[in-house]
């Protein structure tokens, strides 16, 4: 047995989760490979209130587009949206386009692939998703950012080491 | 920290803790398969927990649970019981560890008195707990290589209430963490490797805290109180996706003049997976006393800080204030040794919760894999994968530095030192010293500082989105 191995099976803090690259947030400010998708919610340029959620979808790379409010994009009609675009770079920016190809099922060797080019891999057609599971997700994730901080002592955190990231 | 003293420590390990981490690792093996079908294999391991408790006030109930569990499988309260067993296991394990370094280091330890502080009961908190346990019940019964995106899924809906009770956040936090992890990994049925020690540490937790709720600081009132000043050694950092911690390790000089006491003081936030870094010093500038002691290297003046048995002042803002520059190597040098080492609670007796800070010097570093520590020839692993996220502290500075307070840990069978300050002595008239802390108040490394801003404010970002989306 490797140290990996032992590690896997002995050690109570091995790094479970790989971790992500910091990265900004401002055009696309959640992104998520989760649900058998890589999903997100991409800011409106022109209407603050409004965003788009976006969505492409693991193995048959469908992909979705719309308002918060369930409107389609417009763009969708001439292909990609721009909002998948840079969903699609953020996620490239914060997972590494390794980690997205492999989750999307992206065939073919990605390394070195520009967004533009691991686009094109997609071969993809548009099918429409609601909207609301993705926002709702959007919306649990910022409801942390509400939950006050604690001076309780939290003993379980030993288990979930700060570990050197990618800086 | 001498090199007679590693030496003892890596050489002479305490008896039994191969044959009780055996034992662990048989059962942690059930947890894998999960509880609906046993084999005979798995029944063995059952009666042989059974038989190595049989004579602790567990024993009787414990061989109850075992000998029904060949007619079917168990229910919660069956499952709490046995997962008391694997944590009384490691219980042993984690005190003859810690009282092999106390005799090393010649370091005296608090009685223990577990009366002083229990939570508060709760009745709403008793539905959640209810609640987490059914999901802990539902995973032991699947195990972990049939546990699907639904069963994981089913946790969220916990998770919010919890989070909303503060009485509950160290469940909130621990459920959440694991939950991420199980989704992280699904489909587990093929994924290559699972996390065995530690997803059945988490699931054994949790099933404990579940009873307990554990100790919050709303229940602070009637607690023992101290006042003096507390020297910094040192901030050990803790994250994972939505927590982060910072724990704050320092000798506290009582007003009193009683002995010195090694202790600790935590802060913590939620957070979500894209503020990371020294970003996250960011969610914590609500503790500038706490921030700019560390920052800036000084001591803090506490008057009246609810101080828990285990040895974790509740820190409190306005019971503090910034004192004089202290550095932590001189605190290390001239306190470290003598200073009373704080009683363990019975729920915290796990190795992964031996840190236990400790003074190298005059070491060399050896380049490996990994690096190590060398004194007097004898050889100590550096946890280089701890150093936080969030601070200066690199694996080039640990190489070139010659003195480092750490944290004594063990983990996977083995002794390793995690560093919350180095000092390196290269050039001959500096003497630098680099902290885990430093940047508490903002990267002081004008390259990181112009990553950082390059990237814009995650966190203001965010709110603004939450302000303009959330309450609609």
């Amino acid at each position: 047995m490797n140290a990996e191995d032992t590690a896997w099976l002995q050690s109570s803090t091995i790094q479970v989760i790989k971790p992500i690259r910091p990265r900004k947030l401002a055009k696309v400010p959640f992104v998520e490979l989760a649900d058998g998708r890589l999903q997100g919610v991409v800011s409106s340029g022109s209407d603050i209130s409004r965003v788009y959620v976006s969505s492409i979808t693991a193995g048959d790379h469908t992909y979705s587009c719309s308002t918060n409010n369930n409107r389609p994009c417009g763009a969708l009609s001439w292909g990609l949206c721009k909002h998948i675009q840079a969903l699609m770079s953020e996620a490239v920016v914060q997972y590494g386009t390794e980690r997205v190809a492999r989750y999307l099922r992206i065939e073919g060797d990605v390394e070195g692939l520009s967004v533009p080019e691991l686009i094109r891999r997609l071969n993809a057609q548009h099918q429409s998703l609601p909207s609301s599971t993705v926002f709702s997700r959007f919306l649990h994730h910022l409801s942390y950012l509400e939950v006050p901080a604690t001076t309780t002592p939290l003993p379980e955190m030993h288990w979930f080491p700060s570990t050197l990231a990618v800086r | 920290m001498l090199g007679n003293q590693l030496t003892k420590l890596l050489q002479d390990t305490p008896p039994g803790i191969e044959q009780t981490l055996a034992l662990v690792t048989d059962f942690d093996d059930i947890l894998i398969h999960g509880f609906a079908r046993l084999t005979e294999e798995h029944t063995a391991t059952l009666n042989a927990l059974a038989a190595a408790v049989a004579a602790t006030p567990l024993g009787e109930r414990v061989g109850e649970v075992v000998a029904k569990l060949s007619t079917g499988s168990p229910d919660s309260e069956q499952l709490a019981l046995l997962a008391g067993t694997r944590a009384a296991l490691l219980g042993a394990v984690h005190d003859a560890l810690l009282s092999h370094l106390d005799t090393i280091l010649n370091r005296s330890r608090a009685a223990h008195d577990e009366s002083a502080a229990s939570p508060s009961p709760d009745p709403e908190a008793e539905n959640l707990l209810t609640g987490c346990r059914s999901w802990l019940h539902e995973l032991a019964i699947t195990g972990w290589r049939g546990v699907d995106h639904e069963l994981v899924a089913s946790a969220s809906q916990l998770i919010g209430p919890l989070l909303a009770n503060p009485k509950l956040r160290r469940m909130a936090v621990l459920i959440d963490g694991f939950a991420a992890e199980l989704s992280a990994c699904c489909p587990i049925r093929t994924a290559d490797h699972i996390p065995v020690r530690r997803w059945a540490d988490l699931w054994t937790r949790a099933m404990l805290l579940s009873y307990t709720g554990g100790w919050s600081a709303d229940d602070s009132a009637g607690l023992d109180t101290v006042s003096g000043r507390l020297l910094i050694l040192g901030a050990d950092v803790h994250e994972h996706g939505t927590a982060m911690q910072v724990q704050v390790h320092g000798v506290l000089e009582p007003t009193d003049d009683s002995t010195p006491r090694l202790v600790r003081t935590s802060v913590a936030v939620a957070k979500v997976d894209t503020i990371i870094g020294p970003a996250m010093w960011d969610l914590l500038q609500a503790y500038p006393v706490l921030m700019t002691a560390l920052a800036e290297r000084r001591s803090i003046h506490i008057t009246d800080l609810p101080a828990l048995p285990s040895g974790d002042l509740v820190w409190n803002e306005e019971r503090a204030k910034v004192g004089d520059p202290a550095d932590p190597f001189t605190t290390a040098r001239i306190q470290l040794a003598s200073a009373l080492a704080p009683a363990v609670p019975a729920l915290d007796r796990h190795p992964v919760q031996i840190a236990e800070p400790v003074l190298m010097e005059g070491y060399k570093v050896k380049r490996g894999e990994d690096l190590s520590v060398i004194v007097d020839g004898v050889s100590l692993p550096i946890a280089v994968d701890r150093l936080p996220s969030c601070g200066p502290l690199t694996p080039q500075l640990v190489d070139a530095s010659s003195a480092c307070i750490g944290l004594l840990r063990w983990d996977s069978g083995q002794w390793a030192l995690q560093p919350l300050a180095v000092q390196s002595n290269k050039s001959k008239k500096t003497q630098v010293a680099v902290h885990n802390g430093d940047w508490a108040k903002g990267p002081t490394d004008p390259k990181v500082a112009k990553a950082q801003t390059r990237n814009g404010d995650a966190i203001a970002v965010l709110r603004e989105r939450a302000g303009r989306l959330l309450r609609r």
